[in-house]
């Protein structure tokens, strides 16, 4: 009997202390001297830009991966073709693979001197402006919506797939009445994580970007940026809309969480 | 007649699924080519334009070893640290109720949900400086540690969890009534059966480490040979202006990522294996 307390308190006590309290007291600092200078924080100019840029890039890379998500994982569970198993393991290279590695890879690809650093001498500026920033926030938000969705695929198999193609509906039409209502929730919940990371991101948009204040600073740099730049204030009320959008999000994986055995 | 009209009506669709399955499969591969593998390749490529001695060169640099062993010690630590608290956490979460589970259930995925560098500013904020605690792990090697369990903590959790949850109870309640202690049915029925899930949630957490980036730069103070990451060498041989010496500990770390990920795969079909 004491061994269940023990352990009760031992891991509940260990979530307290690494994840609740930190958070917490965040808030707190935030909140300190009153609302009004928090609120001040938030609504000055270089931080309205940077959230309304987190937005802009997350509102472009999550319908993208949404979309491509969900075509790479009908082509992972529906079709053999040789090199399929190398397309697994890429899709999931995004997620254990440094974001640092990530905007690197960006940086020496539309760099002076990369293969595509061309495009910037025609106009098309990539890197230290927002595509660089897209790029990279879809490179590191890839996987999540196509690991949801391709365990439910396998599970739902293909025989009412295969019953109303023999019925004579046209593939979209299948796909349209048939496996999209199958895998809704696992795509909301591959949305949802994807959003998280979306506006999370910090590593690859900070080598991408150039972190140039007031233009490509998304809301993330910022908090860097105004922490290294001693204006607290300024850091932890941006903290604080990225703990507030995080809860958000924990409360919708929390909804849309696939249930065992419930469809 | 209507037999054969269902016939070529069936393969008509056969027909139409082959070229959009085509489709798929070329959507796919182009758009991870896009994304994934051209960038890849320009770095594999830009890591070796100056010859494999340069690369040599630059991934035995002092300072690059250093970081790149520090990378790995401090991984190995943490990801081993989530097996015992991982497992344990997710036994709590199953086997055990209380009022507040589902409230401490939710909280798991919180360092999912919150953006790394909020991670790494409110750990600095309780566990730095200005700690009302009194405990100070700032510029530390122990400061990254505890940056790293925050962000890698769901994993061996989220990993065990759906095992826990299908595994029988009842081998256990018969080797309880056979007379086995609590602590040898843990040992011989369930740690067997959580193994694999078990490996797979570390592996995935020694990933995260080796690669974290945001939670680490503000507390570990980025100080060379003491608490300076592979990843913030990386960057900072970028701003330093040595594009191949940051492409070449990024191939070591992309290798690294390789490596794990076809552990995880043959963790998944050990697994798999089990259950047929």
């Amino acid at each position: 009997m004491t061994a269940k307390y023990a352990l009760r308190f031992g891991a509940l006590g260990y979530l307290a202390l690494l994840l609740l309290l930190p958070v917490g007291l965040v808030f707190y600092r935030t909140f300190e001297h009153g609302f009004h200078p928090a609120w001040a924080a938030v609504t000055s100019p270089q931080a309205l830009h940077a959230l309304w840029l987190t937005l802009i890039i997350a509102a472009i890379a999550v319908p993208l991966n949404t979309l491509f998500g969900v075509v790479l994982a009908i082509a992972l569970v529906r079709h053999r073709f040789p090199g399929r198993g190398l397309l697994n393991a890429v899709v999931d290279l995004p997620l254990a693979l440094s974001p640092v590695v990530v905007g690197l890879s960006l940086y020496l690809l539309y760099g002076t001197g990369g293969w595509l650093g061309g495009l910037a001498g025609h106009g098309i500026k990539i890197l230290f402006a927002l595509p660089g920033m897209i790029l990279a926030t879809i490179f590191v938000s890839l996987p999540f919506v196509v690991r949801e969705v391709v365990p439910v695929l396998r599970e739902i198999g293909t025989d009412q797939e295969q019953a109303a193609e023999t019925l004579g509906a046209a593939p979209f039409t299948t796909f349209r009445r048939i496996t999209l209502p199958a895998i809704r929730w696992a795509v909301c919940y591959g949305v949802v994580l994807t959003t998280a990371r979306a506006i999370g991101e910090f590593g690859a948009v900070s080598i991408v970007s150039g972190r140039i204040e007031g233009k490509t600073e998304t809301l993330p740099l910022y908090v860097q940026s105004q922490f290294e730049g001693f204006n607290t204030t300024g850091a932890f009320a941006a903290c604080v809309v990225l703990a507030l959008i995080a809860l958000a999000t924990v409360l919708a994986m929390r909804m849309f969480r696939p249930k065992e055995g419930a469809a | 007649m209507a037999t054969s009209a269902a016939v070529s009506v069936s393969r008509a669709g056969a027909v139409l699924g082959r070229a959009g399955g085509g489709l798929a499969r070329g959507i796919a591969i182009g758009y991870l080519s896009l994304i994934v593998l051209v960038p890849l390749s320009a770095l594999v490529w830009s890591s070796r334009s100056e010859g494999m001695d340069t690369f040599w060169q630059e991934v035995t640099k002092p300072q690059a070893l250093s970081a790149l062993k520090l990378t790995l010690g401090v991984s190995f630590l943490v990801a081993a640290f989530n097996a015992l608290t991982g497992t344990a956490i997710a036994w709590v979460l199953v086997r055990d109720s209380f009022p507040g589970k589902g409230f401490f259930n939710s909280v798991i995925d919180l360092p999912f949900a919150l953006p790394t560098i909020v991670a790494g500013l409110v750990l600095l904020e309780l566990y730095g400086p200005n700690s009302p605690f009194g405990v100070d792990v700032a510029f530390q090697r122990a400061g990254i540690v505890l940056a790293l369990l925050f962000v890698t903590l769901p994993f061996v959790v989220r990993a065990v969890q759906p095992v826990l949850l299908e595994l029988d109870r009842e081998m256990e309640e018969a080797a309880e009534s056979l007379g086995a202690r609590r602590l040898a049915v843990f040992r011989r029925i369930v740690f067997p059966n959580l193994l694999p899930a078990v490996l797979s949630g570390v592996a995935l957490a020694f990933a995260r480490a080796v690669g974290e980036f945001g939670s680490v730069v503000l507390i570990s103070g980025n100080i060379p040979f003491k608490t300076e990451v592979s990843s913030v060498y990386i960057a900072g041989q970028i701003e330093s202006d040595n594009p191949t010496g940051a492409a070449a500990v990024s191939v070591v770390l992309l290798l690294i990522s390789l490596a794990v990920l076809l552990a995880i795969g043959a963790f998944r079909h050990w697994r798999t294996r089990h259950d047929r």
